[in-house]
């Protein structure tokens, strides 16, 4: 009998990925497509859903053929997505209602801001895990029902549907218009703010409050369990699972135990600590979300520190500053000297996320003298990637009761290894990649086939991970206790910058 | 044996007449100057922008010299760059063999190792990134000499005996890089170290210039399946991994 593959979907914020892996998790092929970004305004961020769609139908094909295989060669499908992406469309026709609003667009500030003072942070935090912030759907989805006509009374009538990226892909699926499923995931759900994080239901208060119409909200369902067939592109497949993105990469990196942690570095950067079937409050500044839930197990909790700007400030050296011409060249500028001069840069371009979430901070560059080199400033780059990192790691200690022993890394930037020694230097645990660095992609594959039967249990996808690298910590603990003062001061001159217009 | 080929000539009067003076030109002048038509001279112009050694002013059209140029036999290719291209390729070879991968560029006359992945079975490894081996004595290094993407410094340099099976004559050093240039890759069987081996195979930039090489390594029995022969599925696991990276690095800079 021919080999069956698993296929994973990755629907990320710049391009869909389609992957086959075989049994041992290794990757079999893949086909990859771009899609636009608008902007149509400052500060937003939109994707053509219709446009995600057509190119998932071209990929899924391509990455079939790359396998040599047909659909009755893939054992199940799982999908992986960009969180919190929201998208609306028309139940009757499949069109979308306008664009979908990006998890990155920051139009719904002006109601965060309302809603930290009325009804306040801890409304939110004691229902579903999230302080009001631009990055999650339920505000978003409150904007649209606030500025498209006739939206509201069409939501209550069950008229246009609501959804993520991984739902509006599930529902095209299995036939759209034609009985599409409209489901999405708890880790998904977990994102939206409208879901209860202890019973993963929709909750009735937040409904209320955000103002949202039940009809319009997809089914929340497990991360892992039969879903249903496909009935496009992949007719009689199974798909079988769903998770965001960066859950699928705590899934892909097998933190299936309590303490295990990954972190993922991209553009952002998100460190995901599993905390078992708990679920913890952090007091430190990170959220509490979802991890994943297999069939009808219990949830699976994580505490999770994301952080907005990381390889997005290697892009703003490359393309803003000129300073290399691709973004790996920051290693070898930075190791034209050997330390940062005294020079560090605090990358608040929008604001600080975790653990500080302070939308008042800006950028800042400090300790500037005439000695300063553009190798000294590449060193402060990817420095500030590591010290972030620290600021979450210290902020998920403190929340949690087991100390971090080791960091699963993957992503881009892991390539570059005097950032992944420095990251070492700074945590002082061991930081190891693995040997699939799509871990996205792999945990949503892993998820589906653990469904499917693929895989049996976790054990063996465990047997799976193989070691690719290690950084161990080698560094002074004076020298790091100074450099994170450092820091730390440097942090607090990017503070209190923007102010809120004066009035008259 | 062919005459010249009349475009590169032609290619090589135009970068002439763009380093004569110190204006950029247009492409009427390039043309009227060289006694080309407007479309030949377009069409090399073209190509020469492609490779990076013409560029042109996006405001007036006009042509200069590219960057390129003035690079030209200094840097190939960025090391970090290569080694963040070869991330996901060079995981899969050490997924599918079994086997540690290293990438190496040339460095003053060694085989600098820009990667290193480990051997799948989580044992204790130690990165190697940074470190140095010797170009004569290990796989990486003859495909870098054997095709002349580095060279013994200085070049009649004594080579050093590691084992009885390390080449140590200029000549029969010189018959194993002719055959590594046949073959299209090369072994090391016990030449660094006793008992361990590795096989190599090149990496190819733009214009197909060999700017790397990309090797596994590990105990000889599991590398060869007789002695001195390699196993044929190992060659061909790296020889397509060093070609997905060489297809990588021959598309448009990311």
């Amino acid at each position: 009998m021919a080999e069956r593959y698993v296929m994973s979907i990755d629907q990320g914020t710049n391009s869909t990925r389609c992957i086959l892996f075989d049994h041992r998790g290794r990757l079999v092929s893949v086909a990859q497509r771009e899609h636009h970004q608008h902007f149509p305004r400052p500060g937003w961020v939109e994707h053509d859903a219709v446009e995600i769609w057509q190119n998932l139908q071209r990929i899924v094909p391509e990455a079939l053929s790359g396998a040599g295989v047909d659909q009755a060669g893939v054992a199940a499908v799982g999908v992986a997505n960009q969180r919190e992406t929201t998208v609306l469309w028309d139940r009757r026709t499949g069109a979308p209602v306008g664009r979908a609003i990006v998890w990155q667009d920051t139009r719904t500030a002006p109601l965060v801001e309302e809603f930290g003072e009325r009804p306040g942070e801890e409304f939110f935090l004691e229902r579903c895990g999230l302080p009001p912030s631009t990055y999650f759907s339920a505000l978003r989805l409150r904007w649209l029902l606030d500025h498209v006509t006739g939206l509201r009374q069409r939501a209550e009538d069950g008229e246009v549907l609501f959804g993520t990226m991984e739902t509006w892909l599930i529902w095209n699926l299995t036939g759209g218009a034609d009985g599409g499923l409209h489901i999405t995931d708890a880790t998904n759900a977990s994102r939206t703010m409208l879901m209860n994080i202890r019973t993963l239901t929709w909750d009735d208060e937040l409904l209320a409050f955000f103002g949202v119409p039940r009809p319009m909200l997809p089914e929340i369902r497990s991360s892992a369990e039969i879903y249903g067939e496909a009935r496009a592109l992949l007719p009689g497949v199974r798909i079988t699972a769903a998770l965001g993105d960066q859950q699928a990469a705590l899934f892909g990196q097998t933190c299936f135990s309590p303490g295990e942690a990954k972190c993922t570095y991209g553009t952002g950067s998100f460190l995901l600590l599993n905390t078992g079937n708990d679920l913890v409050r952090s007091r430190h500044g990170l959220l509490t979300t979802v991890a994943y839930r297999i069939g009808d197990q219990r949830p699976v909790y994580a505490l999770e520190g994301s952080i907005a700007v990381t390889g997005a400030l290697v892009q703003w050296f490359r393309d803003r500053l000129g300073l290399i011409s691709s973004a790996p060249e920051i290693e070898t500028l930075a190791r034209t000297v050997d330390d940062n001069g005294g020079c560090y840069i605090v990358p608040a371009f929008s604001g600080l996320f975790a653990p500080r979430w302070r939308s008042d901070a800006r950028g800042v560059i400090v300790g500037l003298t005439s000695y300063i080199t553009k190798g000294h400033l590449a060193r402060a780059v990817l420095e500030a990637t590591g010290w972030q990192t620290r600021e979450v790691v210290d902020a998920m200690n403190a929340d949690s009761s087991v100390a971090l022993r080791q960091l699963k890394v993957d992503g881009g930037m892991t390539s570059d290894n005097l950032l992944m020694q420095f990251v070492a230097d700074v945590l002082d645990v061991p930081v190891v990649r693995p040997l699939v660095a799509e871990t996205v992609s792999l945990g949503a594959a892993y998820a589906a086939g653990l469904a499917a039967g693929y895989w049996p249990d976790l054990a063996v996808l465990r047997s799976n991970w193989h070691r690719a690298a290690q950084w161990l910590p080698d560094m002074d603990p004076a020298r790091r206790e100074e450099e994170y003062d450092n820091w730390r001061r440097a942090v607090e001159r990017s503070l209190d910058w923007v102010r809120p217009p004066r009035s008259g | 044996m062919a005459g010249p080929v009349q475009s590169i000539e032609r290619a090589a009067a135009i970068l002439r007449l763009l380093a004569g003076g110190p204006r950029r030109l247009g492409l009427g002048e390039v043309a009227a100057s060289l006694g080309l038509a407007k479309g030949t001279a377009h069409g090399i112009l073209r190509t020469l922008q492609h490779v990076d050694f013409v560029e042109q002013d996006a405001a007036t059209g006009k042509y200069q010299l590219g960057a390129a140029l003035l690079h030209l036999g200094t840097s190939y290719l960025d090391v970090n760059e290569l080694r963040s291209r070869s991330l996901n390729w060079a995981d899969a070879l050490a997924a599918r063999s079994g086997e540690a991968v290293r990438l190496g560029t040339p460095l003053e006359g060694k085989v600098l190792v820009v990667h290193h992945v480990f051997r799948p079975d989580d044992t204790l490894q130690t990165l190697d990134v940074g470190s140095l081996l010797p170009l004569h004595a290990s796989s990486l290094g003859k495909v870098l000499l054997a095709y002349g993407t580095a060279s013994l410094e200085p070049p009649d340099a004594e080579l050093e005996a590691y084992t009885r099976h390390t080449l140590v004559t200029p000549e029969r050093l010189g018959r194993a890089l002719a055959e590594v240039r046949e073959l299209g890759w090369a072994a090391e069987l016990q030449e660094m170290s006793m008992g361990e081996g590795g096989l190599a195979a090149p990496i190819r930039g733009q214009g197909g210039l060999v700017v790397g090489a990309i090797g596994l390594s590990g105990p000889v029995e599991r590398l060869c399946d007789g002695p001195g022969h390699p196993r044929p599925s190992l060659i061909t696991l790296l020889r397509e991994a060093a070609r997905a990276i060489s297809r990588d690095l021959g598309a448009a800079r990311w």
